[in-house]
């Protein structure tokens, strides 16, 4: 064991580490754990794991929550009629009724399902929407996410690491597809590719995917940048290893961590960039189980809002704070990826 | 700084080229029946005929072909007149609106201008002061409450807080109105004895000494504003108080203060001219993306801009009109980038020298 020099050594003391390095800080690497606990440490950042938590075991137990309509494809909201109007919050549920959950009776003391958030227009259960949309949020943001992630590493990664004019061509196409708004260019896609794919999740996904991973490629690219010049990496190159590898065993995981994250937290953006897609009309079915789509009911409503607030109330709610999870966490993230503050607890 | 914006200048061509081989790119997903619009107003109803129109125009043609006869149209083989054309301003047709492109834009661009030009005020200097106070009370209340209402306002889906504000200030207390002039205005305005000067309602109603229309264009666009500023209110003070932060820890204004400057000269004279590079930046593309089309404020409040054009006609699948409205704003986008980075090297001179 190391001891400190005697002495006024309050200086040294910060220098000389005695703390004991856990298993967890030998598998990430001194850098990515403090990244790591430093996500941990203040009262936002638990807020929004919790908040994060509290959605993820919403979509595992959606069946238990409020089961699916026998026969009926269970991400499909089931319709109580056909009247447009929307109903009020505890209004009876009449046709095509969920099977009863053990919890309903003791929770709300009542033997048969009511709207527990009214319903929208057309008759289509908030309730339903919102606890098996969440399941569509975590599906289309961690597909869209990890699908850009892909794509934008192995892009930038290529660029960085061949660099040159190659570098210089590629990092051009990446401004150019920087230039059309994001929104208004995914709708573009996605308009184009219903008409070929079918009402699914998959044209709004895709077009997400096709103009989301340029910054992840701008990101890992400076961070290859940097560590493409250590030495490891010359020895690797003098030995002759081929330049598939070096890049992909030896850069790659020394440069990853802070776009990995970074991803991780961008969950957030992509489902609500997903849901205002879905709110415009693009993408789903109408009916499909996905929040925008919850929402979008309302825009028909805007001259009687006050009556059918919870058309835009529960729904509108449910996306903030998911939302609002993710962006707690990256708020923390920022933080501790920011290299001033770096040394400051 | 001439050889700065001449290397600037000598990449808009290249930026053109680019953003209209992707939008080009998506057109040819198409079918070859579908991109006759961009040659003919009507949707070949004869099956017949179709393949005379496409060999016609050439819609199965390769790419680069396609491409060029896109940018510079193509002769009528009959009437030897020339039909699309970019180049010469000419976008196709809309199947939903069943009226040329261009014209659709024409209408729409001077409402998506006027809420833009209104906008800039309350969305850039409202949220740089609050960044200011922010970082000069770092640490206090006023820091605290920023911080959690700018977490907030980033949290919150811009078409969430439109709705709100609509059940609020228009179903509840019937104060605004979506849309962009109440009926009687608008059969006002397209009537002969009101003068289109600038075809901008507000500065038009003006104009023609009618004030009435402009406060009543003015009462539109009041909610549409105030989202737009909401949403943007987070990222300028985020950015702001960062960098006003970093400048206040700045050297010359400790020697500012030792000199015994008043708190207020050094804040608002020394400190907060240099915290603004970076804002400067932000400002910018704020006012390009809302020159741009603000697709969803536009379309929860019903506002008959170029955004609200843009997702309609996405909706109906008139995709034809939704490559040229992005087209269109593609144009707008680069040419504003090539001002706001030419303004920036004006403003901080490392840019220029870099």
């Amino acid at each position: 064991m190391t001891t400190a020099p005697s002495g006024d050594n309050s200086l040294l003391k910060d220098t000389i580490s005695m703390r004991k390095i856990g298993w967890l800080e030998r598998f990430l690497g001194p850098e990515n754990y403090r990244i790591t606990v430093g996500l941990l440490k203040t009262p936002a950042s638990i807020l929004g794991l919790v908040l994060i938590i509290f959605f993820v075991l919403i979509a595992i137990f959606a069946p238990l929550i409020i089961p699916p309509v026998d026969g009926a494809d269970p991400y499909t909201i089931p319709r109580d009629g056909f009247i447009s109007d929307p109903q009020p919050v505890g209004s009876a549920w009449k046709k095509n009724v969920p099977p009863v959950p053990f919890w309903y009776k003791a929770v709300t003391g009542k033997d048969a399902w009511v709207h527990v958030m009214g319903t929208s227009e057309g008759q289509y259960d908030i309730f339903y929407g919102v606890v098996w949309g969440t399941r569509t949020a975590f599906y289309t943001g961690l597909m869209v996410t990890i699908a850009t992630l892909l794509m934008g590493v192995i892009y930038g990664a290529v660029s960085a690491y061949y660099g040159g004019w190659l570098d210089n061509v590629m990092m051009r196409i990446v401004d150019i597809l920087l230039i059309l708004p994001g929104i208004l260019a995914a709708l573009i896609l996605a308009a184009v590719l219903t008409p070929k794919i079918g009402k699914s999740l998959i044209p709004t996904m895709t077009a997400l995917i096709a103009f989301g991973w340029m910054s992840y490629s701008r990101i890992i690219r400076g961070d290859i940048l940097s560590v493409k010049e250590r030495d490891y990496i010359m020895a690797a190159r003098v030995i002759g290893v081929k330049d598939s590898r070096i890049l992909f065993r030896h850069i790659l995981p020394n440069a990853i961590f802070p776009t990995l994250v970074l991803a991780s937290l961008a969950i957030g953006d992509v489902v609500l960039s997903f849901a205002a897609l879905s709110f415009l009309g693009i993408g789903t079915q109408v009916g499909y189980a996905d929040w925008g789509q919850v929402l979008s009911f309302a825009r028909n409503w805007i001259t009687s809002l006050n009556t059918y607030w919870y058309i835009v109330v529960f729904p509108g709610i449910t996306l903030i704070l998911f939302v609002m999870g993710w962006n707690l966490l990256g708020d923390a993230l920022r933080d501790v990826l920011d290299p001033r503050m770096r040394g400051r607890s | 700084m001439t050889t700065f914006i001449i290397r600037r200048l000598l990449l808009v061509p290249v930026l053109l080229f680019g953003v209209t081989v992707v939008i080009f790119g998506m057109m040819m997903l198409l079918s070859p029946t579908e991109r006759s619009a961009l040659y003919i107003r009507d949707f070949p109803k004869n099956e017949a005929a179709l393949p005379g129109i496409i060999k016609q125009y050439g819609l199965d043609d390769p790419f680069y072909l396609q491409y060029w006869h896109w940018m510079v149209g193509r002769a009528d083989p009959v009437s030897g007149e020339r039909k699309g054309g970019i180049l010469f301003g000419d976008f196709g047709f809309s199947r939903t609106a069943s009226e040329p492109v261009v014209t659709l834009i024409k209408d729409r661009f001077p409402n998506t201008l006027d809420l833009t030009i209104w906008a800039v005020a309350p969305v850039i200097l409202v949220g740089i002061w609050l960044g200011v106070q922010a970082a000069v009370h770092h640490n206090g209340i006023i820091d605290q409450a920023a911080r959690i209402f700018s977490i907030v306002g980033t949290s919150f889906p811009t078409f969430v807080f439109g709705l709100l504000m609509l059940m609020l200030f228009y179903a509840t207390l019937h104060w605004f109105q979506p849309g962009r002039l109440s009926d009687v205005n608008l059969r006002i305005i397209s009537q002969p004895g009101f003068n289109h000067y600038t075809s901008l309602i507000t500065f038009d109603a003006l104009l023609n000494g009618r004030f009435d229309i402009f406060l009543d264009a003015i009462r539109h666009m009041v909610l549409p504003i105030l989202t737009l500023s909401y949403i943007s209110w987070a990222t300028f003070l985020r950015v702001t108080r960062s960098s006003m932060l970093e400048t206040l820890r700045m050297e010359y204004v400790t020697t500012a203060r030792a000199k015994g400057l008043k708190e207020s000269d050094v804040i608002y004279k020394h400190a907060q001219p240099n915290a603004m590079i970076p804002v400067v930046t932000l400002a910018g593309f704020q006012v390009i993306s809302l020159l741009g089309g603000v697709v969803i404020t536009e379309t929860v409040f019903n506002y008959p801009g170029i955004g609200s054009a843009a997702a309609r006609a996405a909706v109906s699948l008139d995709v034809v009109a939704v490559l040229g409205f992005a087209l269109f704003d593609g144009l707008i986008l680069i040419v504003a980038n090539l001002i706001v980075d030419i303004l920036y090297a004006v403003v901080d001179p490392r840019v220029r020298l870099s």
